[in-house]
């Protein structure tokens, strides 16, 4: 469950807050001001995150999708705690996630991540062995004695060789090095695990070999993930939760195959069209380009590509509102269920 | 689709790639027919990119043995690398997967195409300058005068893309090879850029190699598909045969991989490609093959017509001993 409206549909025996709360998050970052000169200082604010409302309850599965710099990435360090928002409120378990974060290692031991650049977060000079029994002393996990066995447990566990711990992450291939960066993630028993792009770039039988092995995991240890991709197939088969961002704000969240059946925001009915599908005529792309953060037009931020703009779209900003069944919407028209716009104005 | 079997603008025969003791390559026969679009599928190692850069003749430290005859240019294999320079951009070009890379980075971008245009087709400058704001505005690059004099790393992944294409396709070259052009973009610039690609090319009536990872994106690009597995083609044809009347094991196991919007099950293929100290020395998918038969790992499949008597070079062909 996404959003903060649903929650009532949780069990009344489990009154815990939710793994993750973002409310009105946002995050600016100070540029440089477009042209100016060499010697001139002028910064501009850059909102990466605008408005930003989400919730993520235990055991969720939630699927971030959007184009490269809409602000998936700005959005995970915020949730990682690795950077602080400059506005709004960033709660783990119903606590600042910066403070959580500076408490102990409980944070770090329960919310574990896998980047994007796979190979480029592992130490080369360290075997896979030593790679996976790193986060297995850091955190404790278990006595000096039952190391190799655990390490052993776990590269089994994700599929690797068994000769893989004495093995150096240059002699892996790209779909092996995935394997050893999520055995690490693994590796502290977190409840939560979040990745970034994990599967991209790698070719059609390792990603499903990959994927497969993600959903097992979160089947078999109940563990909440949050998965960005911009690939629209891999968020439907891993993901019961999608939210899709458009420019730093989070324009349409809900069960991932009510919102890609039917996606009521006309960026979301964009990117599904634009995702490949055996022989059908690729369809007519959205027109112009993804506009500059720090330009962003007036009133709601996709109204210069928007095929259903109406005069209001240059008007007013529409934020992240509630629309049918754990579903919501920031768009003024949106999509009915039939891809038509619907006819009453919110 | 007109029978295009009569002029085939490039006949691949028998290309094998040796480094070292590993036959990269194995003996891969492929045509192309003029203005037809054509997929190389298969797993990551299958051979797609040393294909088409042994086409370029831009591989490095390996040993080529086979020929490739292209219309009106002689065997690829064979010309000299004086003839070469002369061909490359003109009648062939690429496309690699990491345009960020591709382009010179202490360069703009304008002058870039402008070099390529004075070089092969001897523009003045004057020329020059109005031809590569022409091409820009034709790969969509909104504010193309101004986009003339920025660096590639101030555009984005698809702008620094669009720009590759614009100039592969500066001097109307009759084959374009496209390695991967798209993987590292998201799926909205994915699609504009391909379509961009086919309608350059389709306009020009050039012909056009695809690497790429994507079945789906495959069926609405290309004409026909090879798949390659372990540097060997296990099966090609018509681009529909192959995605739904696929005869070979591996097909099936790769198109069974493809996440269709609304896909919740998959079958992940066991095991990966073996390295090549351990190819078997039969069919190499032996390995992995759910179908394999005890003949399999020893005796290497012929590739055979999927159709009696159509037995063409671009008609469906498998290479299997126990086809689907
Ligand atoms: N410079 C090189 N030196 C040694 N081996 C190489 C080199 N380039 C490629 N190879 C090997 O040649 C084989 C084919 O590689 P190639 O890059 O053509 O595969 P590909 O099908 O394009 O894969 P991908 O989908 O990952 O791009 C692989 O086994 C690869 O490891
Ligand atoms: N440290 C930073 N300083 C300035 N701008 C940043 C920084 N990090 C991200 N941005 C900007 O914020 C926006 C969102 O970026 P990012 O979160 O990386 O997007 P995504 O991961 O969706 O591609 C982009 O415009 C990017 O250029
Ligand atoms: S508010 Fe208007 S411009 Fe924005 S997405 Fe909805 S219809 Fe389009
Ligand atoms: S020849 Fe044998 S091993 Fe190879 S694909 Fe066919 S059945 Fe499988
Ligand atoms: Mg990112
Ligand atoms: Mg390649």
């Amino acid at each position: 469950m996404i959003m903060s409206q649903i929650q009532t549909k949780r069990p009344a025996t489990a009154p815990n807050p939710p793994v993750f709360e973002l409310i009105e998050v946002e995050q600016e970052f100070s540029v440089p001001k477009p042209g100016r000169g060499l010697f001139n200082r002028d910064t501009v604010g850059l909102k990466a995150l605008d408005g930003v409302r989400l919730s993520i309850a235990q055991g969720a599965s939630l699927a971030l999708v959007g184009e490269s710099g809409s602000g998936k990435s700005t959005l995970l360090r915020v949730l990682l705690g690795l950077d602080a928002p400059s506005g709004g409120r960033a709660l783990y378990r119903g606590r600042p996630i910066r403070e959580a974060r500076a408490r102990g290692t409980g944070f770090a031991r329960d919310v574990a991540m896998v980047y994007q650049d796979a190979r480029g977060s592992l130490d080369p000079r360290m075997t896979v062995g030593q790679l996976i029994a790193e986060p297995l002393r850091h955190f404790n996990i278990v006595k000096k004695g039952e190391e190799a066995a655990r390490v052993a447990q776990l590269i089994d566990r994700v599929g690797l060789p068994t000769d893989a711990a004495s093995r150096y992450p240059s002699g892996l291939s790209g779909g092996q090095v995935r394997r050893v960066a999520i055995a690490r993630a693994l590796a502290s028993e977190p409840s939560v695990l979040v990745a970034d792009e994990a599967v991209s770039g790698l070719d059609v039988s390792t990603q499903a070999q990959l994927l497969t092995l993600l959903r097992s995991l979160q089947r078999d240890m109940g563990l909440t993930l949050v998965f960005i991709t911009h690939d629209l197939g891999v968020a439907s088969y891993l993901c019961e939760e999608i939210a899709i961002m458009y420019l730093g704000r989070i324009v349409e969240t809900g069960p991932t195959d009510a919102v890609l059946d039917a996606p009521a925001h006309p960026y979301s009915a964009a990117l599904r069209a634009a995702a490949p599908r055996f022989f059908e005529p690729i369809p007519e792309p959205l027109p112009g380009e993804i506009p500059s953060p720090l330009d962003l037009p007036k009133g709601c931020r996709f109204s210069s590509r928007c095929p259903a703009a109406q005069e209001d779209c240059r008007l007013r900003d529409p934020q992240l509102g509630q629309q049918g069944a754990g579903r919501a919407v920031a768009c003024l028209h949106p999509l009915t269920s039939t891809g038509a716009q619907a006819s009453e104005n919110r | 689709m007109k029978d295009m079997a009569s002029n085939p603008i490039l006949s691949l025969r028998d290309l094998s790639v040796h480094r070292g003791t590993a036959k990269i390559l194995d003996r891969v026969n492929l045509s192309l027919a003029e203005g037809e679009t054509l997929a190389l599928v298969g797993e990551s190692g299958a051979g797609k990119s040393t294909i088409a850069t042994a086409l370029m003749r831009l591989l490095d430290g390996a040993k080529v043995e086979g020929s490739a005859e292209m219309e009106g240019a002689g065997d690829l294999l064979a010309l000299s690398e004086r003839q070469m320079v002369k061909l490359r951009g003109r009648r062939l070009s690429m496309i690699f997967q990491d345009a960020g890379s591709a382009l010179n980075p202490s360069y703009t971008v304008g002058r870039q195409l402008i070099t390529v245009l004075r070089r092969n087709l001897g523009l003045s400058k004057a020329e020059a300058r109005t031809r590569a704001v022409e091409l820009f505005t034709s790969v969509g690059i909104n504010d193309p005068e101004g986009r003339m004099s920025a660096y590639p790393h101030q555009l984005s992944g698809g702008m620094q893309q669009r720009v590759m294409v614009a100039i592969a396709l500066a001097c109307n070259p009759d084959l374009l090879l496209a390695d991967e052009p798209t993987s590292a973009l998201d799926v909205t610039i994915q699609a504009q850029i391909v379509r961009l690609i086919l309608a350059q090319t389709k306009s020009r009536g050039a012909s056009c190699i695809f690497v790429l990872h994507d079945l789906a994106l495959a069926s609405q690009s290309c004409d026909r598909i090879v798949v390659l597995y372990a540097g060997q083609v296990v099966e090609s044809g018509p681009a529909r045969d192959i995605l739904e009347y696929h005869r070979h094991p591996y097909t099936k196991q790769l198109k069974s991989c493809v996440l269709e919007i609304g896909t919740k099950e998959v079958t992940a293929p066991e095991g990966t490609v073996p390295p090549h100290s351990e190819m078997p020395v039969g069919c190499r998918f032996a390995t992995r093959c759910p179908r394999a038969l005890p003949r399999c790992a020893g005796e290497a499949p012929p590739l055979q017509p999927a159709r009696a008597g159509a037995d063409g070079p671009l008609d469906h062909q498998f290479a299997c001993w126990n086809p689907e």
